[in-house]
Order: structure tokens, then sequence, then C-alpha cells
């Protein structure tokens, strides 16, 4: 049954994290089966370990704001009429900030939460790459980590940081074999993608706190809404469309410190806000920020209906065809090659739109597909795939968050940190420039160094199977020493890619 | 000697190594002089023009821009003087200096050829050099390169990914920071017998390391520290100088896309992209007086401030030009000005100059193209736009 071991290994590293020791063999007796008994409702396998869901992080979120909030008093108390600041309420004449002991204990408090915070999401990341070099369910975690670069959150800004790991777990994974726009509207809404895009920031100039305070509309999260998340730059939207939204979306938000202290404060309470309306997963919508009044996106008008108008629109975008168009392109592109087969992409479009969104059917269609079976591999790993597919190789998984995070940073591909909402790119072009495959070599040669006991020829068999080249295969063997071998074997053309 | 003497190491290593020369036809094609240099910097994510070159004297700046304008010189955190009513952002001071030395200059409202608020849409069409959206599959700085002779120009980006302005037939290298591999010779030979038939990874794995021997000969991978972007400048003129230098080069600068609190946000960017340029030229040394550096962006913004301290986005931006070979001259392109009826799409300023004329420019006087290539293979179908400026050296 040579043509199914090579199925179990185009299987296991075209649609999964790569082939672990003996994987290969026991995937043979039916790799397409392999692949479809991931596809659950219940979603995509959970790292392990004991993590803040967002219920608990928002708490500590706010916490951390509070002492941030103090922090800034201390300073313009202490650095007063600087012409850059609006007129501040605190004139007195400064002390130095390190004269006073209270503001120092205040400012050490602030970093505390933030490293605390930062900290947990770095472990987050690590429990996701030992999900991943560990998992039997490698499909099932791609797929969920496609729909959480499709809908890019990064932690290259703390505030979204701070529920990156969160967004993931409770946002991304449950939906990622629902409905598409399930997953939409629960990546949306939470704190994660609110505070990503700025949409927390965002007040309808004519809804009741527009009208008290200087305020107004914030498009990001709207305009990335449309452009990356569903119809795409070309799906016929205008800038008009994309300021309606923004209105429509106003009020979209995530708890505050105020929204418990209300009932005490009235004065406060009434400048500031009736109370949000909490929602699930750490999310509040805010009435008074609301811009009120019809809306119209993309020929369509919306009544007046409060959260459930920006729902309303976000879910016909979720369900429009340019949608299934571009994320069925996107999701051949990503597992089968760069330029992906215009027939596969048919099957996957013609899935998504027959079923009306459901993911679970467009990833059956994807394990159907014949394309998705050709044994030449085509894409080059991510930095983030290479490094977990050999440690997949290896029988191993990563240990400590630095050294990994360091590796990950030198490829390009910082943790949880996409440069921009477009997310990772995967293409050839992206990651195997002369610099990165220098780093890829860099590190190599250290994932070697550490794997002294293996023997690189085990384990480039047991990862590749059949699709293990002759000229690799004899390069290996020839390798003066195991490191030599092992570095070899990961540099290969073949395991470069999948 | 010093010259010769790395050259021949560089040679020896590149040899035993097995990889041959990191930018193959070099030797054949040298000529007379030393090339001119071109470096451009691309800020991501859309710069606010209208706070880099501050037009302080429109009547509207201050009206639409509220709490983000920018002063006018001689006020407190006051914009520094141009000239003809632009100030440059207070953070500038660098290339302010090189303004008064009449090798900075300024074009205050270009665009792209199509009209777009998309981030990854535009920096496609600004880095593919068509008049649209995946019109090139191959960048125009690559293709400036192919048409300057191919090999004779040596093309490098700074980053862990090659970006699209770069890609494309000619061979082009890239350098991060943190790359050096110990005893590579041995593995990288072994690596090219087993890239034999594979020339994408050969190739690039070749010149990766190639770059590397470069860094290393000239007192090793000192890592940079994330934020020091000074001594990124000086890391990548060092890459630029001597015989194995590279001609044109690519850099990217994330983190333009200021939705909020902006005035903080750009103040630390403005500050990295003149410690940039401030680097470059101090690491140039006399090749400064050869180059040519253009800071450009994929869009404007919002003519007003939106309702969260930032700007959405918008349509024409401000590109800077900048380098020892650059003429003392006024601001490239016509004013629109920020008057409510002069507004694009009641919303941003309106661009009056096409990015790819300045492009064309520099790419002209600078690195001696002729108009028919520039208007038919490096920006396709652009003979419309002229090149924008004459003489910038």
């Amino acid at each position: 049954m040579a043509s199914s071991a090579t199925d179990a290994a185009v299987a296991l590293t075209r649609l999964g994290l790569g082939a672990r020791p003996g994987e290969i063999d026991r995937v043979a007796a039916d790799p397409r089966g392999w692949a479809m008994g991931q596809i659950r409702p219940q979603g995509a396998p959970q790292p392990s370990g004991q993590f803040a869901d967002t219920a608990e992080r928002v708490a500590q979120y706010i916490d951390y704001q509070s002492h941030a909030g103090l922090v800034r008093r201390d300073r313009r108390a202490a650095a007063p009429a600087t012409a850059e600041a609006a007129p501040s309420p605190a004139p007195a004449p400064g002390m130095p900030d390190a004269a006073d002991p209270q503001a120092v204990a205040r400012r050490e408090a602030r970093q505390a939460a933030r490293r605390d915070i930062t900290q947990d999401t770095a472990q987050e990341f690590l429990a996701r790459a030992q999900l991943g070099a560990t998992t039997d369910d490698g499909f099932a975690e791609r797929w969920a980590l496609f729909w959480s670069n499709a809908l890019t959150v990064s932690a290259a800004k703390f505030a979204s940081g701070a529920f990156v790991g969160q967004y993931e777990r409770e946002a991304i994974r449950p939906h990622a074999f629902g409905r598409f726009e399930d997953l939409v509207l629960a990546a949306e809404q939470h704190p994660a993608m609110l505070l990503y895009l700025d949409q927390t920031r965002s007040v309808g100039p004519d809804s009741m706190a527009g009208a008290r305070r200087n305020a107004g509309l914030n498009e990001n999260l709207a305009r990335e809404m449309m452009e990356l998340h569903t119809v795409g730059a070309d799906g016929g939207y205008t800038q008009a469309d994309v300021t309606e939204l923004a209105r429509a979306l106003t009020g979209w938000s995530i708890p505050a410190a105020r929204d418990q202290r209300q009932p005490n404060r009235p004065r406060r309470a009434r400048r500031m806000a009736a109370p949000a309306e909490p929602g699930p997963d750490g999310f509040a919508f805010r009435a008074n920020v609301h811009e009120p009044g019809p809306r119209t996106v993309m020929g369509k008008t919306y009544p007046a209906a409060g959260l459930a108008q920006g729902q309303a629109i976000l879910r016909d975008l979720a369900r429009h065809p340019a949608t299934a168009k571009r994320l069925s392109r996107r999701l051949a592109a990503h597992f089968v090659a760069d330029d992906p087969p215009p027939a596969l992409v048919a099957r996957l479009e013609a899935a998504w739109t027959g079923s009306g969104g459901d993911l679970a059917q467009v990833a059956r269609a994807l394990v159907d597909a014949p394309e998705t079976w050709t044994p030449q591999p085509a894409k080059i790993k991510t930095p983030y795939d290479f490094i977990v597919s050999t440690h997949r190789a290896l029988g191993t998984q990563p240990q400590r968050i630095q050294p990994l995070r360091q590796a990950l940073l030198d490829m390009g591909q910082p943790p949880f940190a996409p440069p921009s909402p477009e997310g990772w790119p995967d293409t050839a072009a992206d990651w195997a420039g002369p610099d990165a495959l220098v780093k890829r070599l860099n590190w190599s040669r250290t994932a070697a160094d550490l794997a002294q006991a293996a023997d690189p020829n085990a384990v480039a068999a047991s990862a590749l199977g059949p699709r293990l080249g002759e000229r690799t295969r004899m390069a290996v063997a020839r390798a003066e020493s195991r490191p030599e071998a092992l570095t070899l074997f990961f540099m290969s053309p073949e395991f470069q890619r999948r | 000697m010093t010259t010769l003497n790395i050259n021949r190491r560089h040679l020896l290593a590149a040899g035993s190594a097995g990889i041959g020369l990191a930018f193959a036809g070099r030797v054949a094609a040298q000529t007379a002089g030393p090339a001119n240099k071109l470096v451009v910097v691309i800020t991501r994510g859309a710069m606010d023009g209208l706070s880099v070159t501050v037009p302080y004297a429109d009547p509207n700046y201050v009206p639409l821009r509220g709490g983000l304008a920018i002063a006018a010189p001689g006020e407190a955190n006051g914009a520094l003087a141009l000239n003809e009513g632009f100030g440059l952002h207070p953070a500038l001071t660098g290339l302010h200096d090189l303004h008064g030395q009449g090798q900075m200059r300024f074009a205050p409202a270009v665009a792209l050829p199509v009209r777009i608020r998309s981030h990854f849409d535009a920096q496609d069409v600004l880095e593919n050099g068509g008049k649209g959206l995946r019109q090139q599959s191959n960048g125009w700085l690559n293709r400036a390169i192919v048409a300057a002779g191919g090999t004779s120009l040596k093309g490098l980006s700074i980053g862990a990914q090659t970006p699209l302005i770069l890609r494309g037939d000619a061979p082009v290298s890239s350098w991060a920071p943190g790359g050096l591999v110990r005893d590579g010779d041995r593995i990288a030979s072994l690596l090219q017998d087993l890239y034999v038939e594979d020339p994408m990874l050969g190739q690039n794995l070749a010149r990766g390391l190639a770059t590397e021997q470069l860094v290393s000969m000239d007192g090793g991978d000192q890592r940079l520290r994330r934020n020091d972007v000074q001594g990124l400048g000086q890391a990548v003129a060092k890459l630029m100088t001597g015989p194995e230098g590279a001609d044109i080069v690519a850099v990217s600068l994330d983190g333009w896309d200021t939705h909020a609190g902006q005035r903080a946000q750009l103040q630390t960017r403005l500050t990295g992209l003149d410690q940039l340029v401030t680097g470059l030229k101090d690491g140039l040394g006399d090749a400064w007086s050869r180059t040519a550096v253009i800071v450009a962006t994929e869009f404007g913004r919002t003519a007003r401030a939106n309702g969260t301290q930032g700007t959405d986005h918008g349509t024409g931006s401000s590109l800077l030009l900048a380098g020892g070979a650059v003429k003392r001259g006024g601001p490239i392109g016509d004013w629109p000005t920020l008057a409510d009826n002069r507004l694009f799409e009641n919303r941003d300023l309106a661009p009056t100059l096409d990015i790819r004329s300045v492009f064309k420019g520099v790419l002209r006087d600078h690195m001696g193209l002729d108009r028919a290539a520039l208007d038919a293979r490096v920006f396709p179908g652009s003979a419309a736009e002229a090149p924008a400026m004459d003489g910038i050296v």
C-alpha cells in the first residue's frame, strides 16, 4: 500500500503540522478518514494548561488600566504645562516622580500588571506550540490557525495582545468548524479584536455620549471587516459603506471599571454612560455611544436596532458571495499552492455557498478534493510550521518560551504578532528569501545540536515517508555527524515544504 | 589595500563554501566609476503627510486638524521651517539639517495612480509600479535593476522578508540582524549539493550567506537592539559600501497606521525615520554624495482629525527625497490647498502628482535609466507621467 503511505505523508504535512515518529504508519490505513475525523462540531482542540478565560482577563485588564490611569495622573501632576497637553486639571507644581514613594509604588504596580499579562500571553503561545508539536489532530489545528490568521489580531499592540490567547481559545477554536457568520461574529465582538482595531474608542457623533464629548468615529474595524474579514477590497463596497458600517458599530465595546462603579457614582454615571449591556466573552454594548438611525451598507438599509444593527450587517457581509469566493481562494492558497488550482478553489466555493458558509462542509471539500493529494510538496512552511514540524519529526516539544520566541523573531514571525491586520502571508516569496534561509539554517543547527540522540536516518524516514527524496536520504546517510545529518534534513527542499 | 584584501577574502570564503559569488556577473560588469546608490524607505501603514511636511501657511490646516495640528515654525513644538509655507515635523531634525544643506526635497501631495484605501492593496500598487492592483507580479525596483543591465546593480532588502518592490528576475539579497552562521562553510557546501534541483532555495541561501559574510568581515554581528534605528541605518550603510556593497536597497518601517493617539505615535515613528537617514548618512561617508533616499508611503490620511485623536485612511500624502546626490530645490509638485472644495471626496488631501513621476525622475537622473525603459518596462504604461523633476543630482 505504497500509495496510502504517500497519502498519509501528504495528509500529515500538507493538512497537518508534520509527521511524528510512527505517525505515517498509523495514518496510512485511512489518510482521508484521519482528516475527516477531526472535523467536529465542537471545533478544534484546545491547548492544555490553566489560563484565564476572557472574563477573568477583562478583570485583569481593567485592573491594569486603573494602575495605568493613576500613573498618568501622577505624570500630569509632576510635569504640568508642557505645551503638548490639553489644559491640565492639576496645575500643582511638579515634583519629580521618583521623589514620591506612592507614585513609584503605583508605577511599579502598573509595570507588574503589564508584565503579568504579557507573560501569560507568552505562556499561552508556548502551550499552543506544544499542542501543535504533540497533537494527533494536526488538520484541526492547522484549520484553526488559518482562521485565527484570516481574522487577525496582533500582540504587537499591548491591549489586543492581552486577549490574544483568549481570542484563539474562545472565539476561534470553538467556531472553526461551525458557520462562518458565527465565527466572524464571535471574532469581531471579542475584546482582542475590538481593542486591536480601535473599535472601543469609536463614538457616534450624534449619540448621547458624542453630543456631550468631543469624540467621534473611528472606522478602522469597519474597514478591515469588509476589506480583510469578509468581502475583500474588490468586493464592491465604497468609502461611504465603510463609514456607514463604522456608524453601525459604534457602541461595540468591552466592560470598564466604571460599569461596576456606577451605582455609587451618580454624577459620573450621568456623564459617562448608561450601563453597558454585557454580552458573552467580554463584549459590552454601550447604547449611549451608538449612533442612532438607519444605516445603508452596500445598497441595503438596516433600521435602527442598536447592537443588532451592526450584527445584521456583519451577517450579510459574511454570507456575501464575494466572501465565499475570497476565502475559498485563500484557503486553497494556504493549504495547497501559492497559486492554487482553479478547480480546487471552485470546489471550496461551491461547498461554501451550497452550505451557507458551513466551515465543516468546506473542510470536507478540501479533504475530498483530488488537488489536495498531489504528492509533490508545493508550499514553503511558515517559520512557525517549520519549527513545530521539526519538533514533531524529533518527537519533542518546545519546553521554554524564550528560545522559541527568539527563533520566531529571527525568522520574521514573532509570536502572536503579525505586522498588520492582514495577518501572516504564506508564499515562498515571503518566507524563503536569502536572510530567512540563513535564519532557518541557524535554527536547524541549534535544533540538531540539541537532538543528538536521535537517529537522523530514522527521523528523515519517519517524518517524510515516501516523500523523502533520494538526494536528501543520501545526504543524511553520508553526513559526518548526527547534527550535520539533521541540519541537512531540516533544510532539505522537501522538509522545508509541505 | 584594505578593500582589495576584503574582496579577496570574500571570494575565497565564498569559493570554499561552494556557493559562488553572491552577485553573479558583478565582476564582469565592473565599470569605471562606482555606481550611484538608491535607498527606498517604505513607511507602511499610511504615513500622515500633513504631519510630516506641515502646510502651516494653509489657512485650513489648523481648523481641519484641531489638536493634531503641528504648530507653525517659531511656536512651541513648532514645525521646522522649509520653504513656501511648509515646515517639517519637529522630530525630523536630521532631515531638516539636510534640507538646510540643499540635500532634502519633498513632494507635498503625491499619490498612487489609483484611489485605494486598503493598506495592503495600496502597498501592492506602490511596489508593483503598475497602474493598478495585481498588474505586475514583481516590483519596480527589481525591474529597474533589470533595466540597468540585470546584474550591474546589486539589490538588497532589509528585513526577514523580501518586499514586493524588490521581488523579480534580478537576483537580490536580504539581510536582518542576528544571522551569523557558525562554521557555515561545510554545511553551506553540502546544502548547495542538496539544492541542485531547487534553484530558489539554492540561490537564496547562497545570497543570504554571502551577505552574512560581508557583515562578519566588518566586525561581526553586533546584535542590534530592536529600536536602534540609527544603528540599523549604519548597518545598512555598511552593506552598501565596499566593492560588494549593495547599490539599491529597500527598507520597510512599520507602524504608521495612526487611527488613534496619532501625535505620540508619529513622534516615535518620525524620530526613528530621522535616525535611519542620519545613520545612513554617517555610515556611508563619502558614498553619501552618490546616494539618494526616497521615503514613500502607500497613501495619506484624512485631512480632518477623527474622533479618537487620530486620522483614518485617506489619499494624498507627502514624499521625502534626501541624500548627498540631491540638488537644492523647492517642493516637487503643486499644493492643492486644504480648502473645502479642494479636498478629495470632501475628506482627503487631493494629490497633484503621480508618485511614479518622482520615482521616474530619480531613476532617470540618478540611476541613469532612459525614459523609454522607464515608461515601458519599469513602470509599464506610464508614458503619460513625465519624470517629476529635472536633474536631482
